[in-house]
C-alpha cells in the first residue's frame, strides 16, 4: 500500500503505485490531464506525490518508449519548415517538461546514440541542463563547476548593446560598449538567442604571459594603442528628473531659472546653462555643482502674512544639480507630463568611459581582473607576424583556478580568426580541440598555440615562446570612475559631528574598531587620540554640579544652568561623548563629570 | 656557582642553569652578558597591551580557522567538537561541553594491553534500558516491569541476580524483586498516582547498572608505547578512584571538573592546553604565552569565569567599559544605582571621551618643574 499525496496533502492510498503513476503519466501526455502536473513516486518511503503547484523548475526531455526516441526525423523535418512548432510537440507528447522531484525517477540518456531499452526520456541538447547566461560560457564542461558559475554571472555585468532603442528610452545607470562584436567561439545559444544582436564584447588578442609585475594578482595590461581604436570604449547615460509638483492651497513647483531672491539661491555660474525654460540645453558639457533643471518650491510652511505675500522671496530652490564628482554631456531633453498631468522635465546625461587603470575586465570564465598598466602600442610585444596582442593575461592565475576552457577558448578562438569562421563552443558538443589544433597547423600555427615573441621596448626574442591567440573579452560595469573617493576635510553629521559616511556625501573612512586596536597594541596613544580628533569639542563643566555648563560667547563668561553661582572649568573631549551624556539624562542617569587637574 | 653569576641572580634560575658547568671563568661574563642582554629584550616593556596582543594574536588565526576544519571521515574514531567551536567553548567557560572526553591513563601491567578491552568495558556506563528489552507498566499492581535480555547481561558480564543486588543499591524508596520472567520496581508502603509511575519508569530505565555514569562510549587506543583508554563522556572523579587508573596523568577536557577535583592551577593549565591542542591541529602558529594569559585572566579570582558578560567583563572596574560591551543600558541602569564612580583609568573609556589611553606612550606624565626663581 503506497500514500498519495496531492500538492502535499494526503488524499488517500493506491495498492499498485508503478501502475498509477504510469497511467497518471499517459494522462498527461494524451492531455487529458493539464500538462502541468508532475508525478513522483518515492519508492523507498512507498509515496506517491502529484504535485501541480506553482513555483516548480521544469525542463524539458524528449519522451522515449523502449529504447525509441518519440522526436523521430519527420518531426524535424516538419519543424524545419516550419509546419510544426515547439508547443505542438509538447501537446503531441513527444516532450513533456519534468520537476526536480519527477526527474528522480526518470533515467534520462545524454545523446541519442546512448540510448537503451530502460532510458525513460531523451536529453533535446546537452546545452538544455544550463541556465541562459551560463550556456554562453563556451567550453562549459572544460570548466571548473565553480569558474563555470562566475563566469555566467560576469556575463550579466557587462556593457554591451542592450537595446537598439536605447536613444529614446529613459533607463537608469546605463552602460553602452561603443564597438560590441560577435564572439568567434560561440555555442548553440548564442545562436537561439541571436546574440549578434545585443553582442556585450569585443574579440580581442590576448597573450598570456607576464609584464614587469604590472598584470600580477590578477590583473591585466591593455594595449593602449587598441583602447584608442576602440577597445572597451563605451558610454555612461543616467537621468535626471524635475517634476513639477502640486501641493495643498493651490501651490505648485516652478521650473524656470530661479530668482535671486529665493531661499538657498545657489550663483550666477551654476545656472549659466539654463535657457529661458529654466531647462539646460542639449550636448552642454556639466560638471560638480551645474544646475541641468532650475526649479523652485513653494516653502515647507506657511505662517503669518507669508500666505498672502507669496512672492520669490519666501520660495525654496529645489533645482536639480550635479552631484560632487559627477560630470558629463547633455544627451537627450525630454518635456513631458506624468500620469497626474503635472509637468516632467526627464534629461540623460552621457559620459565617455574610456578603459582607464582600475576598470575591471573579464573573460567568460570567470577570469576577471582590473586593469593594472596601460602600455603605449609601440612598447608592447609582437609576434614574428607582427600582431601584437591587446590584453596580457597572467599565466598565475590558471592552475589554482583550473579554467581550461579559457586556455582552449584562446586556441580555439585564433583558429577561427584565421580560418575566417565561427567555432562551436556548446557544451558537451563542441568542436574537439584535437580538430582545432589541427586546423591551426594547417594554417601554417603551431598546432599548441604558442609564438615566438619579442619584447616591444628592446626588440629582443622572448626566450619561451608566449602562448598567444584571441578571445572574447567583456568590460565589466564597475568602473573606477564611479568608485574613486577621498576626502580630507569635508561634511559632518548634524547630530554627532563625525564625518558623513558613504561616497555620495564625500564621507570619511572609517577608522573602526579592529582598526583602533592596532593603534592601542603599538602603545601609540596620543596618534590615535589625533585620529579620533575629528569631532572633539571644548565644553565648559560646572565644578559644582559635574553638568555640562553654558558658554555666553557674549559675555566670555560660563555658567551653570542648574547653579549659577558656580563656576564651570573647561574640558576637551569628544562630541559624542557630549551625546552620550546627554542620552544618559534621558534615562535618568546624572552622568556627574569630577574635574581633577590633570597634573 | 661561581661568583660571575651573582650579578646576574634577577634573570630566572632556569636560565641560569643552561649555562654549561664547565665553561671557563675568562668567558663565563661574556656569556652572562650576553644572557642578560638577550632576557632584558624579551621581557615585556611596561605600559605594553599585552591583552590586546593576546586578543589579537588569537583571534587573527581563528579567522582563518572556520573555513579549514579537518574530518577524520570512516575512521573509528569518535567525532570531537575542534576547530573554533571549541576554542570558543573553552574561553566562554560552558560548562556543559559538546563533546566531553577523557584520556584515560593506565598503571602497568594494563598499560601494556593486559586486560585492555575488558577494563574499558567495565568503565563504560550500562543503563537499566540498555539491557531491557522490555519496560512496562503493570497498572493494576501499580509497579514497573522490567524483561531483561540475558544475552545482553552475560555481554558486560552480569547476571540476573547480581543485576538485581546492583539495582537495590542505586534505587531508594522502591522495593526490586526478581520474578519468574520480569524484575519488578514497586513503592515501598503505598498506592502511587499513574502520574508518578510514569516519571519512575524514566528514571528506572536511566538507572546505571554498571560502569562510571557518564562515560557514555570507551576506545582502547595505543598511544606511544601504551595503551590509553579514550572515552566519550567524563567523570574525573569517579575514574580517578579506580586503582588501575594512573592518577597523575589521566584526564578529562571538561575544565569546571579539573577545577573541581585537581583545583585552580590545573584547571588553568587545562585551559591553556586545550585552547594550544586545537592551534596546533589547526597548523597555526601561536605563541603560548597569550594563551597563558588568557588562561590568568580566566581564573586569577580562584574560579574558573568566562571571557563573557556574565564571567570576567563582570568584574571590570569602569563602568563604560563594562557598558561598551553587551548590555549596556543594564549596567548603566545598576551603576547609577549604586552610585559608581569611573575614574578613566583604562583604554576603552578614554577612546571614547577622545583622551590619551594609558598605555604605551599614554602612560606617562611628564611635567616640568618651573625654576623658583632667587629671591634676590
Amino acid at each position: 500500500m503506497t500514500d498519495v499525496y496531492l500538492g502535499g496533502k494526503f488524499v488517500g492510498t493506491v495498492d499498485e503505485p508503478q501502475k498509477f503513476v504510469d497511467y497518471l503519466k499517459e494522462q498527461r501526455r494524451t492531455g487529458l490531464l493539464s500538462r502541468e502536473v508532475n508525478v513522483y513516486h518515492n519508492v523507498e518511503v512507498a509515496e506517491v506525490n502529484v504535485e501541480a503547484f506553482k513555483g516548480r523548475v521544469r525542463r524539458p526531455l524528449i519522451i522515449v518508449k523502449d529504447g525509441v526516441p518519440l522526436l523521430t526525423e519527420e518531426h524535424i523535418r516538419r519543424l524545419q519548415k516550419n509546419e510544426l512548432s515547439w508547443s505542438d510537440l509538447v501537446k503531441q507528447g513527444v516532450i513533456e517538461y519534468l520537476d526536480a522531484a519527477e526527474e528522480e525517477n526518470a533515467y534520462v540518456a545524454f545523446f541519442e546514440e546512448e540510448l537503451t531499452k530502460e532510458n525513460t526520456h531523451l536529453e533535446i541538447a546537452p546545452l538544455a541542463m544550463f541556465g541562459l547566461t551560463t550556456s554562453l560560457v563556451p567550453f562549459t564542461n572544460y570548466n571548473s563547476a565553480q569558474k563555470v558559475n562566475t563566469g555566467s554571472k560576469n556575463q550579466k555585468q557587462a556593457l554591451g548593446f542592450y537595446a537598439a532603442n536605447y536613444a529614446v528610452r529613459m533607463d537608469m545607470d546605463v552602460n553602452l560598449l561603443h564597438y560590441p562584436q560577435n564572439p568567434v567561439v560561440k555555442s548553440l545559444m548564442h545562436d537561439i538567442v541571436e546574440y549578434g544582436k545585443h553582442p556585450s564584447g569585443q574579440n580581442l588578442i590576448v597573450a598570456v604571459m607576464s609584464y614587469k609585475g604590472y598584470n600580477m594578482e590578477d590583473a591585466i595590461v591593455i594595449n593602449k594603442g587598441s583602447i584608442e581604436r576602440g577597445l572597451g570604449r563605451g558610454s555612461y547615460y543616467r537621468p535626471m528628473i524635475a517634476e513639477e509638483l502640486r501641493y495643498s492651497g493651490g501651490l505648485v513647483d516652478e521650473i524656470s531659472i530661479p530668482d535671486k531672491e529665493v531661499k538657498g539661491y545657489k550663483s550666477e555660474h551654476d545656472y549659466r546653462f539654463l535657457e529661458e525654460d529654466g531647462i539646460i540645453y542639449p550636448e552642454a558639457m556639466v560638471a560638480e555643482g551645474d544646475v541641468v533643471i532650475g526649479k523652485t518650491s513653494p516653502p515647507r510652511f506657511l505662517s503669518g502674512m507669508e500666505q498672502y505675500s507669496l512672492s520669490s522671496e519666501t520660495r525654496r530652490e529645489s533645482s536639480v544639480a550635479m552631484q560632487h564628482g559627477e560630470e558629463g554631456i547633455v544627451d537627450t531633453v525630454i518635456l513631458t507630463e506624468n500620469a497626474e498631468g503635472n509637468k516632467l522635465i526627464q534629461v540623460k546625461l552621457r559620459d565617455n568611459r574610456t578603459p582607464e587603470v582600475g576598470d575591471k575586465f573579464t573573460s567568460r570564465h570567470g577570469q576577471k581582473g582590473v586593469v593594472g598598466l596601460i602600455v603605449p602600442h609601440a612598447d608592447m610585444p609582437f609576434t614574428a607576424s607582427g600582431i601584437v596582442p591587446d590584453i596580457i593575461f597572467s599565466p598565475h592565475g590558471i592552475p589554482t583556478r583550473m579554467t581550461m576552457a579559457h586556455l582552449i577558448e584562446l586556441v580555439a578562438g585564433k583558429a577561427g580568426a584565421l580560418a575566417g569562421r565561427y567555432v562551436d563552443g556548446s557544451v558537451f558538443s563542441s568542436e574537439s580541440e584535437k580538430d582545432i589544433r589541427k586546423e591551426l597547423l594547417s594554417l601554417g600555427f603551431r598546432d599548441n598555440g604558442v609564438e615566438t615573441m619579442y619584447d616591444g621596448e628592446t626588440g629582443e626574442a622572448f626566450k619561451v615562446r608566449i602562448y598567444v591567440g584571441s578571445m572574447y573579452y567583456l568590460r565589466l560595469k564597475h568602473m573606477v570612475a564611479n568608485k574613486i573617493h577621498s576626502r580630507a576635510r569635508g561634511p559632518i553629521q548634524l547630530l554627532t559631528r563625525q564625518p558623513t559616511e558613504g561616497r555620495a556625501k564625500e564621507g570619511g573612512l572609517r577608522l573602526g574598531e579592529m582598526e583602533k586596536d592596532t593603534f592601542v597594541a603599538h602603545g601609540a596613544s596620543m596618534l590615535l587620540k589625533e585620529r579620533f580628533d575629528s569631532d572633539k569639542t571644548t565644553v565648559p563643566v560646572c565644578n559644582n554640579c559635574g553638568l555640562i555648563a553654558v558658554y555666553d560667547e557674549y559675555k566670555k563668561r560660563s555658567y551653570c544652568m542648574v547653579c549659577p553661582e558656580s563656576d564651570a572649568g573647561f574640558v576637551e573631549i569628544s562630541y559624542s561623548f557630549k551625546l552620550i551624556l546627554d542620552e544618559f539624562k534621558n534615562l535618568c542617569i546624572y552622568p556627574k563629570l569630577k574635574l581633577v587637574n590633570k597634573y | 656557582m661561581a661568583d660571575a653569576f651573582k650579578d646576574y641572580l634577577h634573570i630566572p634560575k632556569s636560565f641560569l642553569l643552561k649555562v654549561k658547568e664547565n665553561t671557563p671563568e675568562s668567558k663565563l661574563k661574556s656569556v652572562l652578558k650576553a644572557l642578560d642582554e638577550e632576557y632584558s629584550e624579551m621581557k615585556v616593556v611596561p605600559g605594553e597591551s599585552v591583552g590586546l596582543v593576546a586578543a589579537e594574536s588569537l583571534g587573527e588565526p581563528s579567522t582563518q580557522m572556520t573555513l579549514n576544519t579537518f574530518h577524520f571521515a570512516g575512521v573509528a574514531e569518535m567525532n570531537i567538537t575542534m576547530g573554533l567551536p571549541r576554542i570558543i567553548e573553552v574561553l566562554d567557560g560552558r560548562k556543559n561541553l559538546t563533546t566531553p572526553m577523557m584520556d584515560i591513563y593506565l598503571n602497568k601491567p594494563y598499560s601494556q594491553g593486559q586486560e585492555i578491552k575488558k577494563i574499558a568495558l567495565s568503565i563504560k556506563e550500562t543503563r537499566l534500558q540498555d539491557v531491557a528489552t522490555e519496560i512496562s507498566i503493570n497498572l493494576s499492581d501499580s509497579r514497573v516491569e522490567v524483561t531483561v535480555d540475558e544475552s545482553r547481561l552475560a555481554e558486560i558480564g552480569m547476571t540476573k541476580q547480581g543485576l538485581v543486588t546492583a539495582l537495590k543499591g542505586e534505587v531508594k524508596g522502591l522495593s526490586v524483586d526478581l520474578r519468574k520472567d520480569f524484575i519488578s520496581f514497586k513503592v515501598k508502603n503505598k498506592e502511587e498516582s499513574v502520574n508518578n509511575i510514569f516519571k519512575m519508569k524514566e528514571k528506572i530505565k536511566a538507572i546505571v547498572v554498571k560502569g562510571i555514569k557518564g562515560i557514555s562510549q570507551v576506545l582502547p587506543v595505543k598511544r606511544g608505547n601504551e595503551f590509553i583508554i579514550i572515552t566519550a563522556g567524563s567523570n574525573l572523579k569517579k575514574i580517578l578512584l579506580l586503582p588501575f587508573v594512573d592518577t597523575t596523568r589521566t584526564i578529562s577536557n571538561n575544565i569546571f571538573e579539573i577545577e573541581d577535583v585537581l583545583g585552580i592551577e590545573a584547571a588553568r593549565q587545562a585551559a591553556i592546553d586545550e585552547v594550544y591542542k586545537v592551534i596546533e591541529n589547526q597548523g597555526l602558529n601561536v605563541d603560548i604565552r597569550h594563551l597563558m594569559l588568557v588562561a590568568d585572566v580566566m581564573c586569577n579570582s580562584g574560579k574558573v569565569r568566562g571571557i563573557t558578560r556574565y564571567g570576567t567583563v563582570k568584574e571590570k572596574v569602569s563602568v563604560l567599559a563594562r557598558a561598551s560591551f553587551e548590555t549596556p543600558i543594564r549596567h548603566l541602569i545598576d551603576a547609577s544605582l549604586y552610585g559608581e564612580t569611573d575614574n578613566l583609568k583604562s583604554v576603552v573609556e578614554n577612546v571614547m571621551l577622545n583622551q590619551p589611553v594609558p598605555v604605551g606612550t599614554g602612560m606617562l606624565k611628564l611635567v616640568t618643574k618651573p625654576e623658583e626663581k632667587k629671591a634676590k
